[in-house]
């Protein structure tokens, strides 16, 4: 039986098939039924620090809105005990999932001000989690704000939360830097204990009737993961940090994959939420299946086997292979 | 023993006592009683135990017939039961109120008293109501301030166990309901004392039950009926001692001792008022200050007005008084004299003619009304009433606080007389109904009061209007306890909250010399003095006013307040003030910011920490200059063109001033003329529309969703634009009824709200920028003059003539002219569209029948309605009855209709030689189904009236007089939810019923709207709302199903955010049909706890949920051979939480208790998907062409 056991921040996990953030972790029996579809390890949905802001001052509007409206009534509203717009609500749920479930729970936390950054942090520490994940996502539309400083803002911040909490962590990136092993290696050096490639952002789309831009939420594809593929494929064995691979993996060659490239873990969410907590099984059961069938002992023995450095050709990865593969095209034009 | 010193208003002194003394409350909401039920509700909520450790249970009724009904039945089956009411509602209680009382039974009503519907519906208080249950049997114990609430609440409970009589505990509304106090309380020890739990084991074994059985409520012949009635003499004989007992009692154990009738003032008074309640307070402050005066003057106090003790009274009066005023706060007109008066005069006589009274001869006595509706009741009348007393002749039957010009019964009094003592502070703020400057206020008077040694008083007034309302509190705080009954008129602090009162409200005239005048100004202290108006700077200069300015609007912009100055100006007040150190002043305030705002976040306490610190920094006080330097004085309240009657009375109570208007000014039967409110420029919104012409479509949608009718499109003839002031835009029109015309949309600038609506209905944008629309919003103060003349000018121009197009489409109907029209309805109102719409479609000969709520409230409340006439002088004729009988109100405005128009056809042959025979038969056959139909037809009506002008027959004389029924009517009867699903409901079904060609248009905002937010049987499931504070759990009464269920009923449920199209058609389809229609509009109300900016949104949200279906049932339809059911709206297609977490009614539960929440979601994703099912399966029914389901 092929051993499938990896480790991801120092957490040992018994195979490289993580349940990534996503609604579905929100209910504590879903939780469940990742873990009993064999997930090693689950990422709750995000604390989003604009949310519990944003939640608690629009609470507060209405509240004062329905407050002395006119000399008949009374406030609209009972005044009720308490509302749960703080992070309470989050930090409970880390409490009972951590209670529900054996295997590690990661919480997942957007911030935006640097108090919240940390005091969210420690509160999910506090509140049980084994592992966290920083969501750093910025969509910069400042003429005057340079890469470097929104980069350095970046550090400061893992540099903060490291020293405020001691379980591990991993910071998810989006796909926009220019220079990403040089901030992989900074945000090691930083205290980060993993990188997640990449966070999917939801582009707006342009609904051209009406004029108006809408949100659009879309699940990935397979095809999502060429890019995190390429990038983790660059960056394993060369910096300090455990690796994790997120969007696009659907299918257990899709998990093989990653590991080859040298994630530790193969994270999953769009192929879980359309298809619900037990296909997780089966793509374990797949790839039991498939290293069985190729005679693999091990994850680790597959850990980073097609990274950069482990290839016949490591400028596959690099701007040759763009070359390479536009001449493919040649051959193919009408 | 020290006891807890409290701050709070009368309802909740009350309910506080009441509550812990109760098993069963049967409630319904009605002003000012509601917040007893709901602070009653929300100790249910809570668990809040009662005396006996178990939690009362608290139950929202139908109405207060319903309430009375449940209360009964819990008394007869064993229950300490009570229940809170007012006004017409006390007045549904009365028949049960005879049989609670017939029947011996413990209980207490708290009635917080308020005025009678008569000439008009008035929610302010007297004693009218509690004067009409006299006869009921009920107990009466009246209580004159917070304090004597409380206490006489627990009083009354003691009393009514004890003597088996039921007993009515009232005191005024608004005056004590609502005035903020600082009172002892009483704790459960002290209830504990007071109940013999004996009396309470007594009461249960009086109880029905089947463990041993009896019968109660039989009914009775000529031969013991009377014998029966005299039975229960010796328990109303014996009721005065057993209350001066618990008196005593209570006495003992408080201290504060009461009597049956209390007496104050000099022991050898000559001159003696007798009153009851608040007005008792005044009465004898103003004594007391008298008789240091040298003085020999007194108050009796009534305080047990049932059973009337003649001899207690007689007792308690100085055997010196000569003359006694009774003060009655009611009027029973043709009367000999009003009720206090006569029990007095009665008493005084019988007791004269037994020979047991103190007094040498008999007194002088006069009776005299007083305070009717919260009428201001002031030293300076009670002086004036001594004054009188002294006289050699008196006045009798007199008034007192008006000018009654006709019958000349009104008192002189100086209105300068003042007695407020110099060492209590006296505070006046006047507020925006949003700005939360009230809820400062309460917030204030409660630091004061229970953080220092001070007595403390606040009492809020608000306006009529539910947009822009003005609030005015009043704090006073001083040394003792403060008693004082009556508003401020003279404050050492004056602070202006809103910088564009200054133009409409003198408020400068309140501040005493050498006060402080606080305004909220964008200007800085360096230029704030060249903007303000002429009289305000008179103020300052002469009375040497200390002046600060603060930019409360920038400092709540900084720290993320929006448009809450509320802790910003409450933060001025204690820093000017001094009535505390600034930094302890500073630190309370943090405090109770951090007990009112924490559990909303931590985020929201920091932004009111930023503001009280950013304040500091911020207010300035202002060097005035030596001189008056401005340029402009204060707006006139209504325009120089208005109508006479509008200039000299409806001006005088816009300027706040109403309280000098003479009885002579006033219509006789409540008569008002329409088509008043556009004289109101109230001058509220901050942005307005802005048309772009080029985009515009003249699709009309704008107009059609506008709550204020502020909005409008014309087309008329480009000749007219000649005269068009320099900025007036218009567009070649785009209507094929009207080649050649221009086409003009404007706003009315000083009467729009700026809610936006009409910008979010607008279809259009900008091919090159899509953020630009046709409409905009823009900044108001830069566009008003330029667009007030503008609106001037088009609000001139011809309307387009009605017989030439046809309603149907969007476009067309905002043709038509409004004839509702500038409400003080909320900004962004759900429910006033549909109402301008009706009006616009039908106005021109519609009758309405309005249930009372909002829409009676921003459709009738004075000074101004927005009812209006046409140019031809026609327009919706508008009455509000009552609340619970509105569908039978219209049905008997129907019932006229049909019976004129029936009486004129009868007679119109009789008079074929003078009218000739064409125009008759034309006349009894036409075809007015069309406006221009109905417009022949009128011409026909005028040819008549010439014709038989000169007639000389009674009948034709009787034809005249009702001829105007030939021409079709149109009967609307409108009301909201609370109305249709719950009080009113009984006779909505009858009038359905009916088969009468009605039209019902139900305002559904799902939830009690004008008493703010009880829960009614439209109440959707998870919502919370009063009385369904955790989430209601059964789901919304399906009141269009039940209407379907008759067949013969034309059914609609519209949302017009929706679908204008639909609702328009299911407008003019119930106007078509010849049968009873009910419409059920949904309203977007701020209850429901969104921005109504969004109104519109939502609406679409909650069809596309599918928790508001669209259909329309039409049975003429099955008379064709069709299914009369059709279903507007698509198959749901977004999660209902899409609409509902949208909103703030379902969302607070979601934040508070989310395992309920999503239990009832579910539940009521279920109810949504039930529903729709059912419709469809409905619609799918196959008609066989013979009108019969197949």
């Amino acid at each position: 039986m092929t051993d499938l056991t990896t480790t991801y921040l120092g957490l040992n996990l018994k195979n490289p098939l993580v349940a990534s953030a996503s609604p579905l972790s929100k209910k504590v029996d879903t939780v469940r039924k990742l873990e009993d579809a064999g997930a090693s390890a689950v990422v709750l949905y995000s604390l989003f620090e604009e949310q519990i802001v944003h939640e608690s001052h629009k609470l507060s509007y209405f509240l004062d809105q329905a407050n002395e409206p006119s000399r008949e009534s009374n406030p609209y509203y009972p005044d009720l005990d308490h509302y749960n717009v703080g992070p309470d609500g989050y930090l409970e749920h880390i409490q009972k999932v951590k209670k529900a479930v054996s295997i590690p729970v990661i919480a997942s936390l957007n911030g935006v001000t640097d108090s919240g950054w940390v005091e969210y942090a420690k509160n999910m520490e506090d509140a049980g989690a084994d592992g966290l994940e920083l969501n750093l996502y910025n969509i910069p539309t400042d003429l005057y704000l340079s890469s470097a400083e929104i980069e350095n803002g970046y550090l400061d911040l893992i540099q903060r939360v490291r020293d405020e909490i001691k379980i591990p962590f991993a910071v998810k990136l989006s796909p926009f830097f220019t220079s990403l092993p040089y901030f992989a290696r900074k945000a090691a050096e930083a205290g980060a204990n993993g990188l997640v490639l990449y966070n999917r952002f939801y582009q707006p789309d342009l609904d051209v009737e009406t004029l108006e831009v809408v949100p659009c939420l879309e699940l990935s594809t397979s095809a999502d993961m060429r890019l995190p593929l390429r990038w983790i494929a660059i960056l394993y064995g060369r910096v300090e940090i455990d690796l994790a691979l997120t969007s696009g993996v659907h299918t257990a060659v899709d998990a093989i994959k990653a590991v080859m490239a040298g994630s530790s873990v193969a994270m999953m969410a769009s192929e879980l939420v359309a298809k619900g907590p037990s296909r997780l099984g089966e793509i374990l059961k797949d790839l039991g299946d498939w290293l069985e069938k190729y005679e693999y002992e091990s994850i680790q023995q597959m850990k980073g086997s097609m990274s950069q450095r482990a290839v016949e050709d490591p400028a596959a990865f690099e701007r040759g292979n763009y070359m390479k593969a536009l001449q493919t095209f040649d051959h193919r034009l009408p | 023993m020290t006891r807890v010193m409290v701050t709070l208003d009368g309802n909740e002194a009350v309910a506080n006592v009441a509550y812990r003394l109760s098993e069963v409350i049967a409630i319904y909401p009605i002003t000012p009683s509601s917040p007893m039920g709901e602070f009653s509700d929300s100790y249910m909520a809570v668990n809040r135990p009662n005396l006996w450790g178990t939690i009362p249970t608290v139950v929202e009724m139908q109405s207060e017939g319903g309430a009375a009904g449940a209360v009964h039945g819990a008394l007869q089956t064993g229950a300490l039961t009570t229940t809170f009411t007012a006004s017409q509602g006390l007045l549904l209680m009365i028949p049960n109120m005879f049989k609670i009382a017939g029947e011996l039974t413990s209980t207490v009503f708290h009635v917080s008293a308020r005025s009678l519907a008569t000439q008009a519906l008035s929610i302010f208080g007297d004693h009218s109501d509690v004067m009409a249950t006299r006869s009921t049997g009920f107990a009466m114990l009246a209580s004159r301030s917070v304090q004597e609430a409380q206490d006489i609440a627990l009083i009354a409970q003691a009393a009514t166990l004890e003597s088996r009589v039921p007993f009515l505990h009232f005191f005024d509304g608004f005056r004590t309901s609502h005035e903020v106090n600082k009172i002892e309380s009483l704790d459960d020890e002290d209830l504990r004392a007071m109940i013999d739990d004996e009396l309470v084991r007594e009461h249960r074994a009086r109880a029905l039950s089947p463990d041993h059985p009896m019968l109660r409520g039989s009914a009775q012949n000529p031969d013991v009926y009377f014998q029966g009635r005299e039975t229960v003499n010796r328990f109303y004989l014996a009721c005065p001692a057993i209350v001066q007992k618990a008196m005593d009692k209570f006495g003992a154990l408080t201290g504060r001792h009461y009597h049956l009738f209390d007496y104050a003032g000099a022991p050898d008074a000559e001159r003696v008022i007798v009153v009851m309640a608040s007005g008792a307070e005044t009465a004898e402050e103003t004594a007391n200050v008298l008789n240091q005066a040298g003085e020999k003057v007194g108050v009796l106090t009534v305080h047990l007005y049932r059973p009337f003790s003649m001899e207690a009274f007689v007792a308690a009066l100085p055997a010196t008084t000569r003359t006694i005023a009774v003060l009655d706060r009611t009027k029973e007109p043709g009367a000999n004299g009003e009720p206090l008066y006569q029990d007095v005069v009665t008493a005084i006589s019988e007791m004269m003619a037994q020979g047991a009274t103190p007094f040498k001869s008999m007194p002088r006595i006069i009776g005299g009304r007083y305070g009717l509706s919260s009428k201001e009741f002031t030293p300076a009348m009670v002086k004036g009433v001594y004054d009188e007393m002294a006289k050699p002749q008196l006045r009798n039957h007199f008034t007192i606080g008006i000018n009654d010009d006709v019958t000349h019964t009104s008192l002189e009094y100086d209105p300068n007389f003042s007695i407020e003592a110099g060492d209590v502070v006296r505070c006046l703020f006047f507020g925006l109904g949003s700005d939360g400057t009230v809820g400062a206020n309460k917030n204030s008077i409660k630091i004061i009061g229970e953080e220092t040694s001070n007595g403390a008083q606040g009492y809020f007034y608000y306006d009529s209007k539910k947009s822009g309302t003005v609030t005015v509190s009043h704090l006073r705080f001083g040394p003792r306890p403060i008693r004082s009954a009556y508003l401020i008129s003279q404050a050492s602090f004056v602070a202006c909250h809103q910088f564009s009162f200054l133009e409409r409200v003198d408020m400068t005239r309140f501040a005493t010399p050498g006060g402080v005048f606080l305004l909220n100004s964008i200007y800085g202290p360096d230029d704030v003095w060249e903007h303000l108006p002429r009289e305000v700077q008179t103020d300052i200069l002469q009375k040497q006013l200390r002046f600060y300015v603060i930019d409360a609007y920038q400092v709540a912009a900084k720290t993320g307040m929006g448009g809450r100055v509320n802790t910003i100006m409450q933060t001025c007040f204690f820093a000017i003030s001094g009535v505390l150190p600034r930094d302890e002043a500073i630190e309370q305030i943090k405090k109770s910011i951090k007990k009112t705002y924490g559990k909303r976040g931590e985020a929201v306490v920091q932004k009111n920490f930023d503001a009280v610190d950013q304040t500091l920094i911020n207010l300035h006080e202002v060097k005035v200059p030596g001189a008056v330097t401005s340029t402009f004085g204060r707006r006139p309240a209504v325009p120089a063109a208005a109508p006479e009657f509008v200039q000299k009375v409806l001006g005088q109570m816009i300027a706040f001033d109403g309280d000098n208007l003479p009885v002579s000014a006033m219509p006789v039967d409540g008569t008002f003329p329409t088509s008043t409110a556009r004289w109101e420029k109230r001058n509220i919104a901050l942005e307005i529309p802005v048309w772009e012409p080029d985009l515009c479509i003249q699709c009309g949608k704008c107009a059609f969703v506008c709550p204020h009718a502020a909005i409008r499109q014309k087309v008329y003839d480009p000749a007219l634009l000649k005269d068009a002031p320099p900025t007036f835009k218009s567009l070649d029109a785009k209507y094929k009824e009207f080649p050649g015309a221009k086409y003009s949309l404007q706003v009315a600038p000083e009467d729009c709200t700026g809610c936006t609506l009409c910008v979010d209905a607008c279809p259009v944008k900008d091919k090159s920028h899509a953020g630009r629309k046709s409409l905009n919003m823009a900044p108001q103060p830069p566009l008003r003059e330029s667009e007030a003349a503008n609106w001037d000018f088009f609000f001139n121009l011809p309307e387009a003539d009605r017989t030439a197009f046809s309603p149907t489409t969007i476009k067309n109907s905002q043709l038509l002219q409004p004839l509702f029209e500038f409400s003080g309805a909320c900004s962004g109102c759900g429910e006033t569209p549909y109402i301008r719409l009706i009006s616009q479609l039908f106005g021109d000969r519609m009758v309405v029948a309005n249930a009372t709520g909002c829409s009676s409230i921003y459709g009738g409340n004075l000074p101004t309605t927005p009812w209006a006439s046409n140019n031809q002088g026609r327009g919706p004729a508008w009455s509000n009855s009552l609340f619970e009988d509105n569908a039978e109100f219209g049905l008997g405005m129907r019932l006229t209709v049909d019976k004129q128009n029936e009486y004129a056809r009868e007679l119109v042959p009789a008079f074929a030689g003078a009218l000739g025979d064409e125009l008759v038969s034309a006349l009894l056959q036409a075809d007015q189904t069309t406006d221009a139909g109905i417009a022949a037809q009128r011409e026909r009506v005028s040819r008549l009236k010439q014709r038989l002008a000169g007639v000389d027959d009674p009948r034709a004389k009787n034809l005249l007089s009702v001829a105007d029924a030939l021409v079709r009517k149109s009967v609307w009867i409108v009301g909201g939810d609370g109305w249709a699903y719950d009080i009113g409901y009984g006779g909505l079904d009858h009038v359905m019923a009916s088969g009468r060609n009605v039209n019902i248009l139900v305002l559904d905002t799902e939830v009690y709207s004008n008493t703010g937010g009880q829960a009614s049987k439209s109440t959707p499931r998870a919502a919370v709302a009063r009385f369904a504070m955790k989430g209601k759990s059964l789901p919304k009464k399906d009141l269009g199903m039940i209407a379907m269920s008759y067949g013969y009923v034309y059914v609609a449920k519209v949302a017009m955010g929706a679908s204008d199209a639909q609702t328009l058609k299911a407008f003019l389809e119930a106007d078509a049909y010849n049968g009873p229609s009910l419409i059920i509009a949904y309203s977007p109300c701020k209850e429901q706890g969104i921005d109504l900016e969004k109104g519109l949104q939502q609406q679409r949200l909650a069809v596309a949920s599918g928790m508001e279906p669209l259909y329309r049932y039409n049975p003429a339809l099955i008379d064709e051979g069709k299914n009369p059911l059709i279903i507007d709206s698509k198959d749901p297609s977004i999660p209902l939480e899409e609409f509902a977490y949208n909103e703030t009614r379902y969302r607070m539960l979601l934040l508070s208790d989310e395992a309920r929440a999503e239990m009832l979601m579910k539940e009521a994703k279920s109810d949504v998907q039930r529903r729709w099912s059912l419709y469809k399966q409905m619609a799918a029914i196959h008609y066989d062409g013979q009108g019969k389901p197949e």
